[in-house]
């Protein structure tokens, strides 16, 4: 694995590498020291296109828990938006020496663009690119299903997949990548995936991909659901007209009081509710469902940090290409 | 006095081989007289065994950015480029800057073309006024000017407004003139990066629905009917495009229709690496499209070969896919695409590819000098073309300005040996000659 672009193109045995490796930085986590040096003298960048704090800081407090050198670049108010190249800017970034980029960009593609050309050698991470992917929000996702899964199974989560998990995605499919990108990773990772959408909030070309298709959320519930992710709706879409209203939107699809309801009506008492935030109270979850007992939220947040800590790991130091190395690489010979 | 020349064992439109003479810009004999005429004592004798003749080629569809890109391409440049494809006449779009909405314009593209002297340079006349499509532009003054344009677009924008549209078919009636539309419907193609279907799903780019495209030719071919006028569809890029036009050539209305030889080999397939050098409108579609369109273009539902021609500066393509540019070059790489679509595949001869790409291009445009048969007493436009001849493709190594060829590293079939451009070898031995104004002179 050279670079994290997508995970339509990530293996299962790397998809497990990484959530594996997580496991083990989240033992880090949890220390009073919550620091690596697997990373020392290592340069990471964060270069931002598009403003998003809550991935930058997920990043930042990765590379620096494994002591990476760690460069904020924002587009905004910079020589980017100035008319700056991409070309130029990675070209800067290559000569400044950065050993990952881990970039966030508007434009769909623009991280494969960076991975493909010659103007810069450094890992790519893509830290999502228009609406094509964010490959580490759906690692993390995929992580918080394996925790809750295993834990159903009574097992411990290294080494196992998602076999048998239901999971449905519902809201605005066609401008998310976090959508996309957890429509291929959970495939890969045995789970079966349930889009439900208002048919304008689906692509054309939805039914050639290795899932189901609904545009009934109480449908999907009632035919049971062991994780129920909803994804942020942008009400914007309201005025290009994907829909009506938002009201009628928060009706037909938003996870509302009655639906949070109908999981124990269906019997589905372990049915976990994920959200990648930021959300809309009121539009697409109620206040209820996001703060309930159900909700994985703020896990799916601080998991973040140990996915992206593991994929920044596993990309720097080429990670763990035998198998039987797989446990205790990262955090070898460093005291509790 | 120009030079005058013989062609020795040719082959006629890939028929027997024969030879060829020509002087002061005319083919003066064919076959067994050629060698016997008079005019054939001083001729310079060119061998062409194993060459395949064919009437210069014509292109309906060429941007040569000249005047206000410079940077992209030039008169000098395109015409370069367009005389080593083979080609003896292009049509220059309108999009320049100031866009070619006045006679001014044209006669100034027109002379650049003579200047140049590599090809004709035919401009298109602009249909509305700055391509705003709001006003129809002097059309009339554009046809009585030196330029003689028959031909009118827009091309880049869709004459979206039917009103205008009707307009525009109507009044070049009075000039023998034809509407090349630039078939997209606005609303449709907000934003749109690519052909929406399987593959913009996964890459999450904003797609260009082949709707957007057939909508348009749908309407404009019943426009055509109504008012009688003459219709020529741009660029087809769809199946169902096709269809449209099937069915309006078999009702009687007065539509041509043209393919790119982008979109008779590549598919949208290409986007998934999102190199801007795929990046076109309208869009590379499905293999499925692609097969369509070959099958119209073998059965005459589709006319002609227009290239889009389009160079753009490199830091125009080396960028963001949604930033790029849309356009690809072509002049150079078209006869040998043609070849390894049509003909290797079967589906065309020689005499079919001397008809979509040079008597039915000049047609389209009344060019009546060009896309004539190779025959006594017509004009000596001859392209002589090497079958046997694979090339890589090489952009970096083209005449043309533009390095953003699709087809880079591929290795096509067929090679241009000679282009003779009234009887002056703008082309020989596979490299540029000389221009025809300078030609013995
Ligand atoms: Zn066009």
């Amino acid at each position: 694995m050279k670079h994290l672009l997508s995970t339509q193109d990530l293996s299962r045995k790397d998809a497990l590498d990484i959530l594996d490796t997580a496991e083990e930085m989240a033992q880090v986590g949890q220390r009073e020291v919550k620091k690596l040096p697997a990373l020392r003298g290592r340069t990471v960048v964060n270069l931002f296109f598009e403003d998003s704090t809550r991935t930058r800081i997920s990043f930042e407090a990765a590379a620096k828990r494994l002591s990476a050198d760690v460069i904020n670049f924002s587009a905004k108010g910079s020589s980017v938006s100035k008319g700056e190249s991409l070309k130029d800017t990675a070209q800067t970034l290559a000569a400044i020496g950065a050993d990952a980029v881990v970039i966030r960009h508007w434009a769909s593609g623009a991280p494969q663009r960076l991975a493909n050309t010659d103007w810069i050698d450094a890992r790519i991470l893509n830290a999502g690119d228009g609406t094509h992917e964010h490959p580490t929000q759906a690692l993390l996702d995929a992580f918080t299903m394996r925790r809750h899964w295993a834990k159903l199974a009574g097992t411990g989560s290294a080494g196992t997949d998602l076999s048998g998990m239901r999971v449905a995605i519902a809201g605005d499919v066609l401008h998310s990548r976090v959508a996309r990108s957890n429509v291929w990773l959970l495939r890969t990772l045995g789970a079966t995936v349930t889009l439900v959408a208002p048919p304008t909030l689906l692509p054309v070309g939805v039914d050639a991909w290795p899932c189901e298709v609904s545009y009934d959320l109480d449908a999907t519930l009632e035919q049971g659901v062991d994780a129920m992710m909803m994804l942020r709706v942008q009400k914007e879409r309201m005025n290009a007209s994907f829909f009506p209203s938002a009201r009628e939107y928060s009706r037909r699809w938003g996870f509302d009081d009655a639906r949070l309801e109908a999981l124990d009506r269906h019997g589905l008492k372990d049915t976990i509710i994920m959200h990648p935030g930021p959300m809309n109270r009121g539009l697409e979850i109620s206040s209820a469902a996001a703060d309930s007992a159900r909700s994985t939220i703020l896990d799916q947040v601080s998991n973040g940090v140990s996915v992206r800590m593991a994929a920044l790991y596993l990309l720097l130091t080429g990670g763990r290409d035998d198998e039987t190395s797989t446990s205790h690489a990262a955090t070898e010979g460093i005291p509790a | 006095m120009t030079q005058n020349h013989l062609i020795t064992s040719a082959s006629l439109l890939g028929g027997a081989p024969q030879d060829i003479l020509i002087a002061e810009g005319v083919v003066v004999a064919l076959g067994a007289d050629a060698a016997a005429h008079p005019a054939a004592a001083d001729a310079t004798v060119l061998d062409a065994t194993g060459l395949v003749a064919l009437p210069g080629l014509v292109d309906v569809h060429t941007h040569l950015r000249e005047p206000g890109r410079e940077d992209a391409e030039t008169v000098e440049t395109g015409t370069r480029a367009a005389a080593l494809g083979g080609y003896t006449a292009v049509h220059a779009m309108a999009n320049s800057s100031p866009v070619a909405d006045t006679a001014g314009v044209v006669e100034q593209v027109h002379s650049l073309g003579q200047a140049a002297g590599w090809v004709d340079v035919r401009p298109v006349g602009a249909v509305t006024i700055g391509l705003a499509g709001e006003r129809l532009a002097e059309l009339g003054a554009m046809a009585e000017s030196r330029a003689q344009v028959r031909m009118f677009s827009d091309d880049g924008i869709c004459v979206h407004d039917p009103v205008l549209m009707r307009r525009a078919l109507e009044y070049v009636k009075a000039f023998d003139g034809v509407i090349a539309q630039h078939a997209q419907e606005p609303r449709l193609t907000e934003g749109a990066q690519m052909n929406e279907g399987d593959v913009s799903a996964v890459l999450g780019l904003a797609g260009w629905p082949a709707v957007a495209e057939e909508s348009i030719i749908a309407r404009d071919v019943l426009l055509a009917q109504h008012v009688d006028s003459r219709l020529h569809v741009c660029h087809v890029s769809t199946a169902g495009s096709v269809e449209i036009i099937r069915w309006a050539k078999q009702r009687g209305i007065k539509v041509t229709a043209e393919v790119t030889p982008h979109h008779l080999l590549l598919t949208d397939e290409l986007v998934r690496s999102y190199d801007p050098v795929y990046k076109v409108n309208p869009p590379l579609r499905t293999q499925e499209d692609v097969l369509a369109l070959r099958q119209a273009l073998a059965e005459g539902v589709i006319d002609v070969i227009g290239t889009d021609h389009a160079p753009h500066p490199s830091e125009h393509k080396e960028c963001e896919w949604a930033q790029a540019a849309m356009g690809m070059t072509g002049l150079e790489t078209a006869l040998s695409v043609i070849q390894h679509t049509m003909v290797e595949t079967g589906l065309m001869g020689w005499a079919d590819v001397a008809r979509v790409m040079s008597e039915a291009p000049a047609g389209i445009g009344r060019l009546e000098d060009q896309g004539r048969p190779i025959a006594v007493g017509e004009p000596a436009n001859i392209v002589l073309v090497d079958p046997a001849a694979r090339w890589k493709v090489d952009g970096a190594a083209m005449a043309t300005k533009g390095r953003n060829t699709p087809f880079q590293g591929m290795e096509l079939p067929g090679r241009v040996t000679a282009t003779f451009f009234h009887g002056h070898p703008t082309v020989l031995d596979g490299a540029l000659n000389t221009p025809r104004h300078g030609a013995g002179a």
